[in-house]
């Protein structure tokens, strides 16, 4: 097992760290404990700007301070930056295509004992529906590292989905490249059945693709890095080779990864899928691990979910 | 302190008239356009005027100067007054004005700042123009700059509670340069301010959260000119509350709600030409 740090802390510290020797960004802060930039003025005094518990000001505080030429980052939690700064972030930043990185903390049910106020399980659903808006979210910290230099040079409105607590570390940073746009075969164990899956449940679907080794079912797992735009052609391949589709998420089924993986599929190349994630309800305060096993995102259920899944697409060749 | 060669009677003179200009323009693009807000356009025309025509550092040939000074029409909905001062200005022909909400034409419903040249930045939603201005303000301190920031933002507009964000971020980082323009006109879509939610004691509201206050007639161009002149000399940020009639200058629109959202017929039009030309401002 490597090293165990929050996606959320490894972008914020790469990001200090990469300022140190680019003074091409500025930093927009409400008082939150987000990313560890909340301390990017005690370094960098002139390039924080702090906007207080003000979320839609500090939205739109960005946009002006993108409207007038720097990168902007800002960060608060998830469920703020989508939901209370929803039509900032939709009219002032994706609407005039402003080069502003939005840094959404806290996502989905890891958040673990603060329960259903802040735990952003639709963020994704809205950051995908704005048009300009690309959205990516890193499956650990070598993932987020690599993330925050790619963000520093992007342009445009930008989504960073990143989780609170701190998970093992899945890549090696020796070889881990983050390429926008592009999913990352993480496993090959064969072609009865693609996972696809999006930001630290990663670890959970490598796992669960180890045991279905075991009982004989050869799974990929693709790592969906950009929820938008979407690696079509990655799940077209998938569905075209290996002839049934999962996708996990830490976000409600409706509106994210699932749905933009259906949505490439039924219009493409219709094979059977299964959506993994939360089930069309509130989050509740608990261990994170009892609140993924409550919503069937625990890896037991992943396995027995894909089990069901290869059952419906033998079934489904065998009806044709 | 106001000094006294910053405009001549000429000046005035020469931006009467131009006000002038543009409270036809505005009537006639409306028309055109069969929907549209006349009565916030018509009452925010000294300003705009003046802003655009004597005090603001801009350069119509070059819309995107870094060093220029940033208009904000808060009230987006308000933008047949920009769009006229823009083009008379000679931001883009005004023979465009006539396209105003029409299919592909650079004059959007609402300020569209990758749409047309000299908008500084898309408004339209309201309350949302105070919290641009500071950021704009912000990146002037990060950068040494010292362009001004003016937001203009309707009476009924500052019931929206995150102009009361930006309203104290602006205090809080001391941002000088930016000049809050309250279009008093005291009516919104249903009715009166006062009645619908008051918002006064509005210069107490604007003095509680740091910023200077400068209550003006708003169709006076000396008084609004001073204010202008005033607001730049000010170390805090500072509110212009400019009292004004909405439609000024059309007997019929004048303080009447149906005249927020609503275009001239034929008749209309040149009933209220009319009545601009022979009357023009008080």
């Amino acid at each position: 097992m490597g090293k165990t740090i929050a996606t959320r802390m490894a972008f914020g510290h790469e990001l200090l760290e990469i300022a140190k020797t680019n003074e091409n960004f500025v930093v927009c802060n409400a008082d939150t404990k987000t990313c560890g930039l909340e301390k990017f003025g005690i370094h960098f005094p002139e390039r924080e700007f702090s906007f207080g518990i003000a979320e839609q000001n500090l939205v739109g505080g960005a946009a002006g301070l993108a409207a007038c030429g720097n990168k902007v980052f800002l960060a608060t939690f998830a469920v703020f930056a989508s939901m209370r700064a929803c039509e900032q972030v939709r009219t002032f930043i994706c609407y005039p295509n402003l080069n502003v990185t939005i840094i959404g903390t806290h996502a989905g049910l890891q958040v673990g004992g603060d329960g259903a106020t802040h735990a952003a399980i639709e963020d994704v659903s809205i950051m995908r529906s704005f048009p300009n808006m690309t959205i990516v979210q890193p499956a650990d910290a070598i993932a987020a590292k690599a993330l925050a230099h790619a963000a520093v040079d992007f342009t445009g409105p930008l989504y960073v989905r990143l989780h609170r607590n701190p998970v093992a570390d899945l890549y090696d940073p020796q070889t881990y490249r983050f390429e926008w746009g592009e999913a990352n075969l993480v496993v090959n164990h064969g072609s009865d059945m693609t996972i696809i899956v999006s930001g630290i449940l990663l670890k959970k679907a490598v796992d669960a693709a180890a045991l279905l080794k075991e009982q004989g079912i050869g799974v990929r797992v693709l790592d969906m890095a950009t929820i938008k735009p979407l690696d079509k052609e990655a799940v077209i391949r998938a569905a075209k080779e290996t002839g049934a589709i999962m996708t996990i998420e830490d976000h409600t089924i409706l509106g994210g990864l699932g749905a933009a993986v259906a949505e490439v599929v039924v219009e493409n190349c219709p094979v059977p899928m299964q959506r993994i994630g939360i089930q069309d309800r509130f989050a509740e305060s608990g261990d994170p691990e009892l609140l993924y096993r409550d919503n069937h995102m625990d890896v037991d259920s992943i396995v027995e979910k894909a089990k069901a899944l290869i059952v419906r697409k033998k079934k489904r060749a065998g009806g044709i | 302190m106001v000094s006294s060669n910053y405009f001549t009677e000429r000046d005035v003179e020469r931006l009467e008239a131009q006000a002038l200009q543009i409270r036809e323009d505005i009537l006639s693009m409306i028309h055109a356009a069969k929907s549209g807000h006349p009565g916030g356009s018509l009452s925010a025309v000294e300003m705009v005027t003046a802003l655009y025509f004597h005090v603001m550092r801009i350069d119509p040939q070059n819309p995107d100067w870094e060093d220029r000074d940033r208009f904000i029409l808060s009230k987006g909905h308000s933008c047949p007054v920009l769009y006229a001062a823009l083009a008379r200005r000679g931001y883009f022909s005004p023979d465009l004005l006539h396209t105003l909400r029409q299919y592909h034409s650079i004059l959007q419903g609402h300020p569209d700042m990758k749409k047309t040249p000299g908008v500084d930045m898309t408004a339209g939603s309201l309350g949302n123009g105070l919290s641009i201005g500071v950021g704009m303000q912000l990146s002037a301190k990060l950068h040494h700059q010292n362009y001004m920031t003016y937001v203009m933002l309707g009476d009924g507009e500052i019931q929206e509670g995150m102009v009361w964000e930006a309203a104290m971020a602006a205090g809080h980082h001391e941002l000088k340069n930016l000049v809050a323009i309250v279009d008093c006109n005291g009516v919104q879509i249903n009715g009166w301010v006062n009645e619908i939610m008051t918002i006064e004691p509005v210069a107490d509201k604007w003095r509680a959260f740091g910023w200077r206050v400068i209550e003006v007639n708003g169709h006076n161009m000396k008084d609004v000119l001073t204010a202008l002149h005033t607001a730049k000399t000010m170390r805090h940020p500072t509110a212009i509350l400019m009292r004004t009639v909405k439609g000024k200058g059309v007997s019929f629109m004048e303080d009447d709600c149906s005249w927020h959202g609503s275009a001239p017929d034929d008749e209309q039009l040149v009933k209220a030409i009319a009545e601009i030309k022979e009357g023009g401002v008080v």
